[in-house]
């Protein structure tokens, strides 16, 4: 009687456990769902070509280099870099005056904050530079470049399978195999 | 009061499995002789990976030699996110069946759990700077391991805050389950928002995008840092044990 008295009690608080879990999880759920557009960290071009942000209002534009566009000037005394930023859908011009960060190149993912100008270029007031989730030895990146299944300027490398083997400490060559295939 | 048993008392005849594990005793009796040869085995993995990862394997191709703050970041946030996990089991544990071995693990768990999640903010800083350019952004990933840093310093604060530890026991439990939330949102804010943090290189699915013998120091240092964590998280329940313990023949000796 009183085993069974006790058992109920903790099945009881078991399920209010499992119901205030369960009405968490979808408050939580339909909260960021209903926020999902303010916590994304940046917009894409084609979403600035779509939804034009107000020209005075600061937001965040990410994308990948374009291939070629990058370049500097000098306007008055302060030196300007000049380069295209795309999603593979729209490419925003982006001009910016101050240091780019290491990683910055053609083909980088970067977000830069700033706001549009009139003339519908971008203008930063800072540029960080977004790397992606490959790591991989500088003799795996050459060969791959070598082997011209991949030029670092036009975007992510390629699939992980064809090269995350090439310098594996078994391997009795330091250097790699290029073109493995 | 609470209920505390003698770690020494001999264990009921044959309880049920559940409650063989809720005795703080028994736990002792079997846990205590474990827990060298899991920090034993924890550090040799932990000697062998950082060896490997600091001095032998490969620069990132972009990142260079800053790559290596990973073999401690990657850790960090895996124990991190695994400790708030164990917190929450915990937390059901304590709040439906009132398992006394979970308040202990509750106890303990939290200050290592928050350790790690500090190292790992701190270290992602530390390597965001040269990479990205920046210490910090507010993208969710970083956003969501902040808030998780907090939820650790909440339980920790809540569990101590009353008189009557029951009271902070059930507070810190109902803590721990709403918390929880925050794990996934951690695990795949960077898949389901645009963040400056990159997604995982680790997918179930896909074939890992870091070249193997950078992954395989990884491994052996986040292996290594688990079973050093879980000896960590050991000791400290087994000499909570033994203070309650110790308390309690006090206080049988001032008033008989």
């Amino acid at each position: 009687m009183v085993k069974s008295s006790a058992l109920s009690r903790k099945t009881k608080r078991l399920w209010i456990v499992i119901v205030c879990a369960v009405c968490l999880a979808a408050a939580a759920f339909l909260m960021l769902r209903a926020f999902s557009s303010s916590i994304m960290f940046f917009m894409a071009p084609s979403q600035v070509r779509e939804h034009p942000p107000a020209l005075s209002r600061q937001f965040r534009l990410g994308g990948m280099v374009v291939a070629g566009s990058f370049h500097k000037k000098t306007v008055g005394q302060h030196p300007l870099a000049l380069f295209d930023v795309t999603d593979g859908q729209a490419a925003i011009t982006v001009h910016y005056s101050g240091i780019l960060p290491d990683l910055f190149r053609e083909g980088q993912s970067v977000v830069a904050l700033g706001h549009m100008d009139k003339d519908g270029t971008f203008a930063a007031e800072t540029v960080l530079a977004k790397h992606d989730e490959t790591y991989m030895p500088k003799e795996v990146a050459e060969a791959l470049k070598k082997s011209g299944k991949w030029d670092p300027r036009f975007g992510p490398p390629p699939d992980a399978a064809s090269w995350n083997k090439m310098t594996e400490p078994a391997g009795s060559s330091p250097t790699p195999k290029a073109g493995g295939s | 009061m609470t209920d505390i048993r003698d770690p020494v008392a001999p264990v009921n005849k044959s309880p049920s499995l559940f409650h063989r594990f809720a005795n703080p005793g028994a736990f002792y009796r079997v846990a205590r002789p474990c827990l060298s040869y899991f920090a034993g085995l924890g550090l040799t993995l932990l000697a062998v990976g950082l060896c490997d990862g600091l001095f032998f394997s490969p620069a990132d191709w972009q990142q260079g030699e800053s790559v290596r703050i990973m073999y401690l970041h990657v850790p960090m946030a895996w124990l991190g996110s695994a400790c708030y996990a164990a917190l929450a089991v915990c937390g059901v544990l304590s709040l439906v069946w009132r398992h006394p071995l979970a308040d202990i693990a509750a106890l303990e768990i939290g200050p290592v759990g928050a350790c790690a999640t500090a190292l790992c903010l701190i270290t992602g800083s530390l390597w965001g700077k040269p990479t990205w350019g920046t210490w910090w952004v507010w993208d969710a990933r970083l956003t969501s391991m902040l808030i998780l840093f907090f939820l650790y310093l909440g339980h920790i604060t809540l569990m101590r805050a009353f008189d009557d530890p029951n009271r902070g026991q059930k507070a810190a439990a109902i803590l721990a389950l709403i918390g929880a939330v925050d794990l996934p949102i951690i695990k795949f804010s960077v898949k389901w928002w645009n963040t400056l943090h990159q997604p995982a290189s680790l997918t179930l699915t896909n074939v890992p995008t870091i070249s193997m013998n950078i992954l395989l120091p990884l491994l052996l240092c986040t292996l290594g840092f688990t079973l050093c964590a879980i000896a960590l998280i050991g000791t400290r329940m087994c000499a909570c044990i033994n203070e309650r313990r110790f308390q309690r023949l006090l206080n049988q000796e001032i008033a008989p």
